[in-house]
Parts: structure tokens; sequence; C-alpha cells
């Protein structure tokens, strides 16, 4: 087989995908890192795609999250539909101290809209670089435009910070919260075309420790 | 300073193609050391060679460069209308090379007349990683840009600023026009610009449409080498992009922006002139290896060997800047230049270290049109152990992933992991351990390996500046050695602070850097004393067995 942890044979494994969209520079690889190892640090522009696992253990399911932080970065645009294809969801990053960021964001919206149908992916909108306030340009998104905007796609939405960890975990655990409200007969083959994994959806599970 | 010099009876003729070469064997009865032809001496691999054989840099400057640095002017005259190098290098790869997509969706969507205005704003902040690198742009107006050794411009045939390596492209865009102008204007007279030399100063022009890379140098290295350089630059670019890319890009729009695509791999191209200025590599066109047990090294091999894939062309294990293992496709071989880049790109980014990287890259020596997907992740944290797999299946990574999950397992069971992460502690070796008093340093490259060992540069040679002038004496050597109208096989200079001795044959190279008190037959000696010094220690400096899938 081609799986690299195997899990105790009673407990169903459930995999995850999530892939981070957005502009070069808002903070997607420093996300990814706060998320998973729970650490800050200044990184270098991410060179076409890293890839992260975080196994999350639950009394009755263990959820194997698989992390694509995409690189911001033109260039690779061309090859981002390999990483988010199969996503069951998407944080597209902006970073709330440069308003270019947030037009990118929606222009990845838009592209997600074409290639995911409406119940297939859940899709959270995330300002990041919460810490630097005071450089603010974007308002706060749930100021009129913003929210309809959120609302009308139905997109979750937060502003974080991954340098003074704010609100980071909790993004991913919206995500999944809601994925697991997503009808719970969504059939998936696995993200590449991985048939031999046991694939399920994330079964909603507010108090599932992210340890 | 003097020097003593033999001219080369043959020499190497330019024109060597890519192709391994011939050997040339009418050198080999009037080498000075029969029994050393190529295929047999130190360092030469045993079962043939890992690398697409180099002859040096030859194949850098000729003929792709349309002989801009080595040919005569009548010579040049008669291929002025010859075809473009690089569509030559892609046809002779065209067998080699397997099924890859080269031009991007939405680049090609984005070509489209009269779609530009719906684009996203060109990125404004030139380069989105100086506040994260903490690199300031510098101003140009200032002196201290001025006095920097060795600028490098790159722009568009337009005339476009595309890179700078100091200061902002923007605040350089009249300079970068100029130099333009200088090149179009001797081109409307059916001739090219290859060099202005003034007032201490090189200027050097590469042109590969299109693009043209501009220099300007205060070093002591010769033209022929600071245009290899600039082509090192323009690799590097094409391994971003394809050469396909590249050309569609500028087919549709001759006043493209480049930089919206390099945009983030700046500091990439930076860190590239960086290593030049001190990694001996570059200049022997070659590939150093870790200095390692050939038992370890072998089990290294066969556990990558073992963990294969069907879409892997080649699995790379790699420490700093030297070469643990590699091992390769059958009867796909990888250039050195390319196996550089890979180096440059890893060595310029932190973000391997963490995760597992999946990215597209273009190996432009081995097929410039087409894109690999390499897998790169640390073996572990804390090792400096890199492992590089390549793969032509952009789809595959699960795949490959598994393939380091299956090496490593491999290597545990092999128990080699503890003999690694020893030699891993000493990555270079102390030139004392030669054992000759007045031997300060040297480089040894074999020819038909493509591979060369070097001891790590040691005291009078501590200072960073006393390193580079170190290197500066061999880039002296090797350009006087290497200059195409007049190649030399033996050097012997002696300088206030070092004498050095250069020794080119068919089969290998040899610089030697020893105390200027030392004399020449000592020298002579020195090196006989080296040369079996290598041949004895050969099988942990170099991969005398590399390995295939």
């Amino acid at each position: 087989g081609d799986q690299g942890h195997e899990p105790p044979r009673h407990c169903p494994t459930y995999i995850y995908k999530v892939v981070l969209l957005g502009s070069t520079a808002v903070g997607k690889s420093s996300l990814a890192y706060r998320y998973v190892k729970n650490d800050f640090q200044e990184s270098l522009p991410t060179v076409g795609c890293s890839f992260f696992t975080k196994i999350i253990r639950m009394e009755s399911a263990t959820v194997k999250l698989e992390i694509w932080d995409t690189a911001g970065q033109e260039k690779y645009h061309s090859v981002c539909h390999l990483y988010y294809r199969g996503a069951h969801a998407a944080l597209l990053v902006y970073d709330i101290t440069n308003k270019e960021t947030l037009g990118r964001a929606k222009q990845w919206l838009k592209e997600l809209e074409k290639e995911f149908l409406h119940d297939e992916i859940v899709i959270a909108l995330v300002g990041n670089k919460m810490d630097l306030a005071e450089e603010r340009e974007v308002p706060l998104f749930s100021s009129q435009e913003g929210e309809e905007f959120a609302r009308s796609r139905s997109l979750l939405f937060a502003e974080t910070s991954a340098k003074s960890n704010h609100q980071v975990k909790d993004v991913f655990m919206a995500v999944g919260k809601t994925w697991g409200k997503h009808e719970a007969s969504q059939a998936w083959t696995g993200p590449l075309g991985r048939g031999c994994c046991p694939v399920a959806l994330l079964p909603p599970s507010p108090s599932a420790p992210a340890a | 300073m003097a020097a003593d010099v033999q001219a080369g009876r043959g020499g190497e003729e330019p024109g060597g193609g890519l192709a391994p070469g011939d050997g040339q064997h009418g050198e080999r009865a009037d080498s000075p050391t029969p029994g050393l032809a190529q295929g047999t001496e130190p360092g030469a691999g045993q079962e043939g060679a890992m690398f697409v054989h180099t002859r040096s840099y030859e194949d850098l400057t000729s003929p792709e460069d349309g002989g801009a640095a080595a040919r005569s002017p009548e010579e040049r005259r008669g291929e002025a209308a010859g075809p473009s190098s690089m569509e030559q290098i892609s046809k002779d790869f065209s067998e080699l090379s397997t099924q890859l997509t080269g031009m991007a969706l939405d680049l090609e969507e984005e070509m489209r007349p009269g779609k530009e205005g719906k684009l996203e704003p060109a990125p404004q902040a030139a380069r989105h990683d100086s506040v994260l690198s903490g690199k300031e742009e510098e101003d140009v107006t200032m002196d201290a840009w001025r006095m920097h050794r060795k600028h490098v411009f790159v722009l568009s045939e337009a005339g476009k600023p595309v890179y700078s390596r100091y200061g902002s492209e923007e605040a350089l865009s009249s300079t970068m026009g100029v130099m333009m102008a200088l090149v179009s204007f001797l081109e409307a007279d059916k001739n090219a610009i290859r060099s202005i030399h003034a007032d201490g100063y090189k200027v050097v022009f590469v042109r590969r449409s299109p693009l043209v890379l501009v220099a300007v140098a205060r070093t002591r290295q010769s033209e022929q080498e600071i245009a290899h350089e600039l082509l090192y630059i323009y690799y590097q670019i094409l391994s971003l992009l394809t050469w396909t890319q590249l050309n569609h890009i500028f087919q549709q729009k001759q006043n493209y922006d480049l930089r919206r695509l390099l945009a983030g791999s700046e500091r990439i191209t930076d860190n590239l002139l960086d290593l030049m200025a001190h990694d001996p590599s570059f200049l022997m066109g070659a590939v150093r290896c870790l200095p390692l047990a050939a038992s370890v090294r072998d089990a290294v091999s066969t556990s990558l060997q073992q963990a294969k894939a069907k879409s892997l062309v080649f699995s790379i294990l790699l420490s700093g800047n030297q070469l643990v293992s590699l091992v390769r496709k059958k009867d796909q071989f990888l250039h050195p230049i390319d196996l550089h880049l890979l180096f440059n790109l890893i060595s310029s980014s932190s973000s391997f270290r963490e995760g597992e990287a999946w990215t597209p890259i273009c190996l432009p020596k081995f097929n410039s049109s087409g894109f690999f997907h390499a897998h790169i992740s640390y073996l572990e944290q804390e090792m400096d152990l890199c492992l590089l797999l390549v793969s032509t299946d952009r789809e595959d990574f699960f795949t490959v992933s598994d393939c380091k999950r299956r090496f490593q397992e491999r290597l545990r069971r092999r128990g080699v992991h503890h003999a690694l992460q020893e030699a891993l502690r000493t990555p270079f070796y102390s030139v004392a351990q030669v054992g000759i008093p007045d031997l300060r340093h040297f480089i040894y490259k074999s020819k038909s390996s493509g591979l060369f060992t070097s001891p790590e540069i040691e005291a009078p040679y501590v200072r960073e500046e006393e390193k580079e002038r170190l290197l500066g004496l061999y880039q002296y050597l090797h350009s006087r050695a290497h200059n195409s109208s007049r190649p030399l096989k033996n050097i012997y200079f002696t300088g206030p602070r070092e004498n050095l001795l250069a020794w080119v044959t068919s089969a290998f190279e040899l610089y030697i850097c020893y105390s200027p008190l030392g004399t020449k037959a000592g020298a002579i000696s020195a090196v006989n004393k080296l040369m079996k010094w290598i041949r004895k220690e050969e099988d942990r400096l170099f991969i005398l067995t590399p390995q295939t899938y």
C-alpha cells in the first residue's frame, strides 16, 4: 500500500484536503506553519507548492488533513489547479494591509466557482496579518459590502494573524465543521485519484483535539 | 608576477556538442600522462558517466552563444544567419525529452489581444520578498551602488528591465534603455557587441533572444568567464519559465514586463550570483561530492535506486552544495549545469525545510521546452540532507512522496543512517590529509565523470575576500587554460602571496595553490604525490559506480 501511517483498525481515517490560495506574501505558508507546527517564522516565497499533513485523532475517527500551501507567484498560477483539484476546502487568503490582495482572492473565488459545484467545496475568505491592524487597507469585512459579498457566495470569513496566533486554528476547524454539514452522501474518490484510501467526510466535531 | 606558460598542441576544439565526447583520441598519445586517458583518470566512473559529457565550459561558450566569445570574426561571419542555438538544443534533446506540457494556460489566455485590461495589476513592488529577506532596494544614484564589483542586468529586447542585481529595476530603466540602444546600434550593422573594456571595468553583453544580459564587472575574470556567468543567469530564468514559454510570451507581446512572472524569484538569481562568486563548481562546470565511505554511498544509492517509481527520472541526494548520490533513469543524463541550478534553487530557499515541496521546474540543458515536477524535502529537521526526486508526471505527487518514505525506510534498514550523520559532521576534508607541507589548496576535476574534488579552504584564506581572491586566481588560470584562441595545458604562476600551477589534459584538470616559497620543481613533485593521493582516495571523493533505476 502507499499509505504512510496506518491508523488503528477500528478507527476509520478520513482524508480531508485543504488548499491555501492567494497572492504572494499574504501569509499562506505562515498560516499553514502556525496550524501544523504552532509556530511562526518569516518565510521566503514558496516555490511551487508545499505539502503538509496534520493528523487529528478523535474518539470515533482519525482525520488526516492534507494541507496544500500554494505559491502566490503568478508564474505558478497555471499549476495551481493541480493543487486545488479534489480539495474539500479552500482558504482564500489576503493581506488586510494590502487591498490588491483581496482582489486577487476574489479572482481565485471565481476560478473555484468554475471548477466546483456549490456544495463540493467549503471556501473561507481569510484576511491575514491582523497584528498589523493599524496599517489596515481593507476595512473590516463585516461592514456592508464585504459581508454581503461573503454571504452571497456563502463563504466563511475570518480575520487571522499567523504571527500572533489569532484565529488560525479556528479557521481550519470552522471549515471542517461546515464541510461536515454538507450532504454526507458526497462520494469522493480521493484527491489526485488515489482510490485506495478510505475517504469520507469530516464529521462535525467541535471538540476535535487539534493535537 | 610571471606566467610561465606552455601552449597546448591541439587544445580542445570549440564547438563540442552536448553528446558524449569522443575522448579526443588524437591527443592521448601526446598526453603527458599516457596512462591517464579519459575514463581512466582518478575519479572516473567505472560504469560510464553520470552526467552529459562536458568539456569544462566550452559547451557553454560555444556553439550556443553563436561563438560570440570564442571565434574569430571570419568564422563568425559564416554563421551569422545560422539557426538559433537553443532551437538546436531542443532539437538535440527532443528524443530524450519526456512529454511535458509547456505553456501555462492562463498565460495563453492572457496573451490574447484585448485581455490585458482585465488582469490583475502587475506587481508594483518589484521585489515582494525584499521585506521578508531584509533586503532593501538600493538607491542607484548613490556611490555605494556604483562601487559593487559586479552588476548584472537582464532586459528584454524591447529594453524593458527584467532583473538587476542591485537597485530596483524601475530606477534603472533608462540605463537599460541605453544598453539596449548599444546592442541595437551594432546589430543594425549586422554586428554584435560583446564587451566594452574601460577604466578597469568590463561590460559584457550576452544576447539570448528575447533577452539581453549585461554584466558590469571590475573583477579579474575574463570576458569569457563573465559571459559564462551571464549564461547561467539565463538558464536560471529558463528553469523557471521554460524556453518555450519565454519565447511565446515575447512573440505575443514584445513589451511584456517579465518581472511579473519572475516576481518572488529574484532571490534565486541573487543567490546564484553570490554562489558563483565563491563556489568553484560553476567555474569547473562540475559537481563536488560529499566525501563519504564507498560502502555508505553505495548503500545510499541502492536505497535510492530501490525507491523508484515509473515517472522518476532523477533521484538526487545532496548536502549543502555537494552531491551525496544521484540515481538516474537509464539513458537519461543530467547536465552539471542543470544540477547546479537545482543546488542553487535549494540553497536559495528556506521554504523546503518544512513539509514537502512539489514544484514545476525546467532543466534547460536537458529539455528547455518542458517542465519536470520536483519533489523537494529534507530528510530530517536537523540534518543537512536534501532529497530531490525529479518526476515527469505532475500528477504523481503521492507516488513520489511515497518514494521518499521508502527511501528513508531502506536507509534505516541498511543501518547507514548513523554513518551518514557522521559524514555530514565533516563535509570537507583538510588539505593536510594529503601530506604535502607546501600545498595550500587544490581543485581536481575528472573530465569523464564531471565530478571534482577540493579540500576546505583554510588559512591563510580565512576572510571572505581572501577566499574570493583565491577563487579569482583559479578563475584566471582557468581562463588562460581555456582561452579559445590560445589554450594552454600547463601554467606555472608565481605571485607574491602564493604560487599556482594548472595542468589540463584530456582526462583531467588540476589546479594547485601552494606556498610562495615553493619551487617549480617542488610543485611538480607535489602534483605527482597529489595525484597518487587522489587515486588512493577516489572511492571516497567521487562516485565511481553511478546507479540507474
